[in-house]
């Protein structure tokens, strides 16, 4: 008897083979210039009901450029498994083509050269067009976002989530799920939670006061489409008051609650659901770990690690699907669910080539209509790159570089300190700087510089710390952001090691000497979670620094060494 | 120099909480101590109790934890991390209906929540949580 954990992997056998994800055939019609928006859409309409997927937006209403990572470090039984997998060992595992629009979008290597071949990703008057497209198949799909929506860009700070909520309603999301949303305080997001004509969803949302759920955000919703009953569970950032600023929504804690994930599971396959899809802000490695201890859930709906894959990873019986951030992409995936359980699926990563997909004009003028007031700010040019300017990787990013430097300079530090996100757009070599790249990598409710002494053995606590945060080879230990980004400091970090003794090597750069334990250093950083953080705003730091600059030029960053992988 | 007293005060608990983790193994034998005090010494089975904690917790000197234990008459529960590890010791008389409990306590630092439980035929049953006290970081 054909067990369901082999069902599924056939399906995933089949769709690699067949290209139903369509990445196979993509390489070939690009060589012959032929890429077509009914190319990027085509999908054969399978079984009874259809999920559409986006996650991470950050905030970006526009097209944009932005390079994956080339380093992404797995650890314990996650070494050496997709997403960290990278570059040419990516392409070679799903057979992608050096050059093809894959690559371009998938994997990093000739970023700058196949940016200038094909151009932005992004822009969610695009993305409508593909919303709307997989509407005409299915009429009855249902559309969730996997949060991170409403941060990330000048816009959405002015308007404090406004502008995202707009353009996302014109969308028509079925439910949503939150992490940097509460970055914008506990009464505004209630206030936009109230406002949403769809469901604001999270299991492990709880009252921090009586540790219960709360009434504002429901742990799931039952949808009856395709004749059939399927449960959305909505599943939040499980570590916001620690990794963000706590203080902004004590009212709230979190957690993964995965034994109330188990009970959530059961309560909606009793009452009547035949598919359970986890609307997930975990983090790719979390999402897979808690696949294997909650049992029944089918599909998990991957965000926050940013990762993008071109087919669904198989953990114990549920595919998890990631779909990548920035508005890059949108996952469609279809299912055939019958007899009370999920029979099949058919998947697509749906890369958002924004010179490929027509913008939709109704989402395209609302969008503008956001930007509007604020154009000619934004729009001031203040600098150029040389350098192709990105912040994705887990140690380091040019765009860290640079803002590290301009904490260095402007804020007279030894050491500077950038927090290891993983949002922020790419500008490659020739662009110019306007105020709007500034805060598209540096945007958030408390972006204050501060400047600070610590000992060099503090320093050490802090890094063994924050490397815990990504390297720890339980994922369910991992909060998954990048390692914090160092200026003026350099370190070897041994991966493999527990917290305590990866950090080795720490090396002040600027006199070459060892870091000495005793010694205090003075430090200027920036995204402190401390509430009473004094210092000007990093996006006036960074912009101070880059228009003296004038033109900037980003060189190789040796000063962080990687052992263990 | 801007230094307030609050960095200075997250500064020195962070080097507190080295201080904590380098002291760890002795607290943790105190643990062993205390557990070997009430079960006189015979072994511990697992499986028939949950001990729910955070794996991280959002703030350490107030952590949720529950121990539900279907069939026992006690519960003790430790911080096998904290200078003093007795947390709590928690009888259940024959009329409670759910012999659960929860509690919210302090940790010094990353450590192991443990609890034990005498059952109504006077075997042990142990549980434990490993939770981590971080200083907080930045998530994506």
């Amino acid at each position: 008897m054909i067990s369901r954990r082999d069902f599924l992997q056939v399906g995933m056998a089949a769709s690699a083979l067949y290209g139903t994800s369509g990445f196979g055939q993509w390489a070939r019609l690009a060589a012959q210039q032929k890429l077509t928006q009914d190319q990027l859409l085509q999908f054969e309409t399978f079984g009874n009901v259809s999920l559409i997927h986006i996650t991470d937006i950050h905030a970006q209403l526009k097209p944009i450029y932005f390079r994956e990572p080339s380093v992404n470090l797995g650890v314990g039984g996650n070494k050496g498994k997709v997403p960290h997998v990278t570059g040419a060992d990516f392409r070679k595992l799903y057979g992608i083509d050096d050059g093809s629009p894959s690559h371009y979008a998938l994997s990093s290597g000739d970023f700058s050269a196949l940016a200038q071949e094909y151009g932005r990703v992004g822009g969610l008057d695009r993305v409508a067009t593909v919303i709307n497209s997989i509407r005409a198949d299915r009429p009855d799909a249902i559309l969730l976002d996997g949060g991170d929506t409403w941060h990330g860009s000048y816009t959405c700070y002015q308007t404090q989530g406004q502008d995202m909520v707009n353009v996302m309603n014109a969308l028509n999301p079925d439910a949503m799920t939150f992490h940097w949303e509460f970055t914008l305080g506990s009464d505004r997001v209630a206030e936009l939670v109230e406002s949403l004509p769809f469901a604001a969803l999270g299991q492990n949302i709880f009252d921090a006061e009586w540790d219960e759920p709360t009434e504002l955000f429901p742990p799931y919703k039952m949808f009856e489409r395709g004749g059939t009953k399927i449960a959305v569970i909505g599943q939040a950032f499980p570590y916001m008051p620690i990794a963000n600023p706590g203080w902004m929504f004590p009212e709230y804690a979190f957690g993964i609650r995965d034994e109330n994930m188990q009970a959530m599971v059961d309560e909606v396959r009793a009452a009547g659901a035949e598919c359970v899809v986890v609307l997930s802000h975990n983090g790719f490695d979390v999402d897979k770990k808690m696949a294997t201890v909650v049992s029944g859930i089918d599909v998990i709906l991957s965000g926050h690690t940013h990762d993008a894959l071109p087919e669904p990873a198989l953990s114990g019986e549920t595919i998890i699907v990631p779909s990548g951030s920035n508005g890059k992409f949108v996952s469609r995936v279809d299912l055939d669910i019958r007899d009370g359980r999920m029979m099949g699926y058919r998947h697509k990563l749906i890369p958002i080539f924004s010179d490929v997909i027509t913008p939709d004009p109704e989402v395209a003028g609302l969008i503008d209509e956001q930007r509007a007031p604020y154009e000619a700010e934004m729009s001031e040019v203040i600098g150029r790159t040389d350098s192709l300017l990105y912040r994705r990787g887990n140690l380091n990013g040019t765009w860290d570089d640079l803002i590290c430097d301009a904490l260095l300079s402007e804020r007279d530090a030894e050491i500077a300190l950038s927090p290891g996100v993983r949002w922020g757009p790419s500008l490659i070599p020739g662009q110019d700087i306007t105020r709007e790249d500034i805060w598209n990598v540096t945007s958030m409710t408390y972006g204050k510089a501060y400047r600070t002494e610590m000992t060099g053995e503090f320093l050490k606590v802090v890094l063994e710390d924050v490397a815990d945060n990504i390297f720890n080879p339980d994922p369910y230990y991992q909060q998954g952001g990048d390692m914090v980004r160092t200026g003026g400091l350099g370190y070897t970090i041994d991966v493999s090691k527990p917290q305590g003794s990866r950090i080795s090597d720490m090396t002040l750069l600027k006199t070459g000497e060892p870091i000495d334990p005793a010694r205090a250093y003075m430090i200027a950083g920036w995204a402190s979670v401390n509430e009473d953080t004094e210092g000007p705003q990093i996006w006036d730091v960074v912009e101070s620094h880059i228009a003296k600059m004038g033109t900037v030029s980003v060189g190789e960053n040796n000063s962080v060494k990687v052992t263990g992988t | 120099m801007e230094l307030t007293r609050r960095n200075m005060l997250v500064i020195s608990s962070g080097t507190a909480l080295t201080a904590a983790l380098g002291a760890l193994p002795a607290f943790a034998s105190m643990t062993d101590d205390e557990i070997a005090k009430i079960t006189g010494g015979a072994d511990t089975a697992e499986g028939a109790i949950t001990l729910t904690a955070p794996e991280i917790a959002e703030n350490g000197n107030t952590v949720p934890i529950e121990v539900a234990a279907p069939g026992a008459t006690m519960v003790a529960l430790f911080a096998d991390g904290n200078p003093t590890p007795k947390v709590a010791t928690i009888k259940f008389g024959p009329l409670n209906p759910t012999n659960a409990a929860s509690t919210r306590i302090r940790l010094a630092g990353t450590q192991n929540v443990v609890a034990i439980a005498q059952m109504e035929d006077g075997t042990f049953q142990k549980a434990s949580a490993n939770v981590k006290v971080t200083i907080g970081g930045c998530g994506g």
